[in-house]
């Protein structure tokens, strides 16, 4: 077996990179409680995400967690106006019709950007990026170590919105009794933009935390978000502290199978990792609503 | 006695810690209408699902002429003549009343001729006869009934169960359903059906079964049921036979 | 059900084989024969997606499974083209057999079986991307061998119709479905599931049969691409590209009808042919169109042209009975 200076490193790490996919997994995982659709565009939204993180720094030369501060607000709004303008009136309220108009949004943004950008791989090269916090036992890159507190942070900000704010608890109302919601007068189409933006916006924040140490390239959304989708079948759809908790647990079993399995290969894994999560789960915890 | 057509035998369901069928037994016999009352949240439609292969019982067994059929999926059951009708209708919604019907006649039909005239005869039996070509989903709930039984019926079941297929409906659509239903069994179809419209259970069945929090509380003759102490307490909750009584007696 | 007779689709397939009498363009029969092959794949698609119900996102994975063994078998093995052409539909329906058996077996419906789609083809072109039999990252380059015997020819005419032929035997086999139990069985089931299973509609089975025969006539689809174009990649083979053009052609057009596919198919391609016009060659930009107009028609005309030619009709005998009712009443 492999000794604990290789090891405790490469569980802490995992758990640093766990972090952000739990964030974008929350995102997901809010989407689908509330509004019970998988949000197909989740990827290509992450995908623009990044793209705007990285040019905020490129050419207005704002550093990540200070872009944070802008695109938040503005990648919220973006999320309300598709769910509320685009999303909702063309699905129908059909679920079938709902997975083919969020294909369709992934299929336009993801390709908005390559051809407005190119195929080109892209890094942010930051002074900080390469700083680490010597732990003894590991090495961790300072952005990775802030990235992870900013998470808990933003899942406590949610929290706090979902428990105690007029939107949060009608936000939990829509999610659990739609109707009664709505007969209460509730606007649930409102509601349903809200927190279609409040997952977009937790994309924003990831991908502020992931441009210092990550490249981009119109398709890099869509390996996390398998990983987030994996995460969020596992830790049960709708469920915040199962996003998290998965998101810290997968990033973990990534990095130990990286460690033994080794770079392509890895690739290969999240996928099937996800076919088999998917194939196992039990019919009824998933799928179709009775 | 010979042997009942469908026997189930002391079933349990459990969903997580909900127990929804507790040691539920009972007996149908061939060519009789039997039904299964109770309040609501019984698990009645939880039996009606296990005997007809959409969920395996937690516990017991089900048996269909002498066989043993317990967790045996629906498609089979409907192959060895147990056909279900929902309680919330579920239409082919795309397809019109006569493609509807004709799904069920192709049980036994391979040619789809054969199955839409097949399906052409029994949509006249119950009345549908002038709407073949009507989308399913334009019809009345009333309707939608209707084609819920007549699916059922093309699918040629030896035992139909009918869940609440009076739901919904008026006195006048009711009347005209309840004769419907008599004729299916004259024709020698079993019926075992949940319901709730009391004058129907009365004018219907045979034998009736009383389900109350997943357990059997009560069977025998309509008449008989209905006037049993347990039965009332169980609609109208606990003492309430006694009150009932009491005031009756009062007013002699 | 109501549908295009045999005679409608001998009169269709008739009219479209003489377009390379009509011109000599390559231009024009290149377009056509690229037209063609989408609605081929497409046609694939709406037995599983439109008649079935169940939405793919990842038909990629028979699309280049089709592809590659058609090529891998000529290339690598020297086989028959026409023989590895075969072995070429036969792996795909093999591989749609596999993934059908294993997602049907689960119960994944809906969302989750449109994702599990999308990650078996991912999985197959990160596969293609690294294997040295697929040709990892270079791809496979079939040799020119300009004679019929090698399922090549000197002009573009034969592919165009032996396309055309393979197109014609996708919209009988569909006809025929339409017109049969299975037919029905597999309406059924889309509709409704469990109401099928209570009148003995063995559904797994169905959805099995239905995935088996759309992976066969994707991957023709793409055993033919590999013979016309001589090269594929794994993001050629199994790239999303296609998985999005097998199920736009089909909405587009009418989703669940015989021509649909083939009539969403010339659509698409025309567009995508006067954004190019228009536009440039830039990489993207096509798919840029076809994301927005699948969102267009499930907004607005959910049922594909298909379906508003059917309303339009509708409209029309409404209006004309109610003309004729005002001059006799």
């Amino acid at each position: 077996m492999l000794s604990l200076v290789i090891l405790v490193p490469a569980i802490l790490n995992g758990l640093l990179t766990g972090a952000v996919y739990g964030l974008v997994a929350l995102g997901l995982t809010l989407i689908y409680g509330v509004l019970h659709i998988i949000n197909f565009a989740h990827g290509a939204l992450l995908t623009a995400a990044m793209f705007a993180a990285f040019f905020a720094h490129r050419f207005l030369g704002l550093d990540p967690y200070v872009a944070t501060i802008v695109l938040t607000p503005l990648f919220f709004a973006l999320g309300y106006c598709l769910q509320r303008f685009v999303i909702g009136p063309a699905a129908h309220g059909e679920d079938r019709n709902i997975l083919l108009v969020t294909l369709g949004l992934a299929v336009v943004i993801e390709n908005v950007l390559l051809y407005a950008f190119g195929g080109d791989t892209r890094t942010l090269n930051l002074d900080y990026a390469f700083n680490v916090v010597d732990l003894g036992i590991a090495f961790l890159a300072v952005p990775r170590v802030i990235g992870f507190g900013i998470v808990l942070a933003v899942a406590l900000v949610l929290w706090l919105i979902l428990s105690l704010t007029d939107t949060g608890k009608a936000i939990r109302a829509v999610a659990k009794e739609k109707l009664g919601a709505e007969l209460s007068g509730i606007d649930v189409a409102h509601i349903y933009a809200v927190t279609f933006g409040l997952g977009t916006a937790c994309l924003a924040i990831a991908a502020c935390l992931l441009i210092p140490t990550y490249y981009v390239n119109p398709h890099v959304g869509n390996a996390f978000v398998l990983v987030a989708f994996t995460i969020v079948v596992l830790g049960g759809m709708g469920s915040v502290t199962g996003a998290l908790v998965g998101g810290l647990f997968i990033g973990v079993v990534e990095s130990l199978s990286g460690l033994y399995l080794g770079e392509s290969l890895g690739q290969i894994g999240i996928f099937v990792m996800f076919i088999l999560v998917l194939l196992f789960r039990p019919s009824g915890l998933f799928g179709e609503r009775a | 006695m010979a042997e009942p057509l469908l026997r189930v035998e002391r079933v349990f369901k459990r969903f997580g810690g909900l127990l929804a069928v507790d040691n539920a037994s009972l007996a149908v016999e061939a060519g009789q209408i039997t039904a299964l009352i109770g309040p609501n949240g019984a698990g009645k439609t939880t039996l009606f699902s296990i005997i007809s292969g959409f969920l395996p019982p937690s516990e017991g067994r089900i048996f269909y002429r002498c066989a043993d059929i317990t967790g045996m999926p629906p498609h089979l059951l409907a192959r060895r003549g147990i056909v279900r009708t929902f309680q919330i209708v579920q239409p082919f919604a795309g397809l019109t009343v006569h493609e509807n019907i004709a799904i069920g006649a192709h049980l036994s039909r391979r040619s789809r001729a054969d199955a839409l005239d097949a399906a052409a005869e029994v949509a006249s039996t119950v009345g549908l006869g002038d709407l073949l070509g009507r989308p399913a989903a334009s019809l009345t709930v009333a309707g939608r009934k209707r084609l819920e039984v007549a699916r059922a019926l093309a699918a040629e079941p030896q035992l139909l169960l009918l869940d609440e297929v009076l739901a919904g409906l008026n006195p006048g659509e009711v009347a005209t359903m309840v004769p419907i239903i008599r004729g299916l069994a004259e024709r020698g179809i079993t019926i075992l059906m949940i319901e709730h419209v009391m004058q129907a259970v009365m004018s219907l069945a045979e034998h009736v079964f009383v389900l109350a929090e997943g357990h059997i509380v009560a069977e025998g003759a309509p008449r008989a049921v209905v006037g049993n102490p347990r039965v009332v307490e169980a609609y109208l909750g606990h003492g309430a036979a006694a009150r009932l009584s009491a005031a009756g007696a009062a007013h002699v | 059900m109501r549908g295009p007779s045999i005679a409608h689709i001998v009169l269709v397939i008739a009219a479209l084989a003489t377009v390379p009498l009509l011109t000599a363009s390559n231009v024009v029969l290149n377009f056509l024969t690229v037209a063609l092959l989408i609605a081929l794949v497409g046609q694939g698609w709406n037995v599983l997606g439109g008649y079935g119900g169940q939405y793919s996102f990842g038909h990629a994975a028979f699309f280049g499974t089709g592809a590659y063994v058609s090529a891998i078998l000529q290339v690598r093995y020297g086989v028959n083209a026409w023989i590895a052409f075969a072995l070429g539909i036969a792996g795909g329906a093999l591989v749609g057999a596999a993934i059908g058996l294993l997602t049907f077996r689960s119960g994944l419906k809906g969302a989750y079986f449109a994702l599990v789609t999308l990650a078996f083809a991912e999985v197959l072109r990160i596969l293609a991307s690294v294997a040295p039999i697929t040709g990892a990252g270079v791809g496979i380059l079939i040799t020119l061998d300009l004679r019929p015997q090698a399922f090549q020819f000197q002009s573009r005419a034969p592919f165009y119709w032996i396309m055309l032929a393979m197109v014609a035997v996708s919209l009988v086999i569909v006809r025929l479905i339409e017109q049969s139990r299975f037919g029905a069985w597999l309406v059924a089931v889309r509709e409704n599931e469990d109401a099928a299973k209570a009148i003995g509609v063995d559904a797994t089975r169905v959805k099995l049969a239905a995935m088996t025969i759309s992976a066969a006539i994707t991957a023709a689809g793409g055993g033919f691409y590999a013979q016309y174009f001589l090269f594929i990649d794994s993001n050629i083979a199994y790239g999303p590209w296609i998985s999005v053009e097998a199920l736009l052609a089909p909405i587009v057009g009418g989703i669940g009808t015989v021509f649909g596919p083939l009539l969403g198919a010339l659509v698409v391609k025309t567009l995508g042919e006067l954004t190019k016009l228009i536009t440039g060659d830039a990489p993207g930009l096509d798919l840029v169109i076809y994301g927005g107009l699948l969102v267009l028609i499930i907004a607005f005309a959910p049922r594909g042209i298909a379906g508003l030619l059917a309303d339009l009709r509708v409209r029309f005998a409404r209006l004309r009975s109610s003309v004729s009712e005002r001059a006799h009443g």
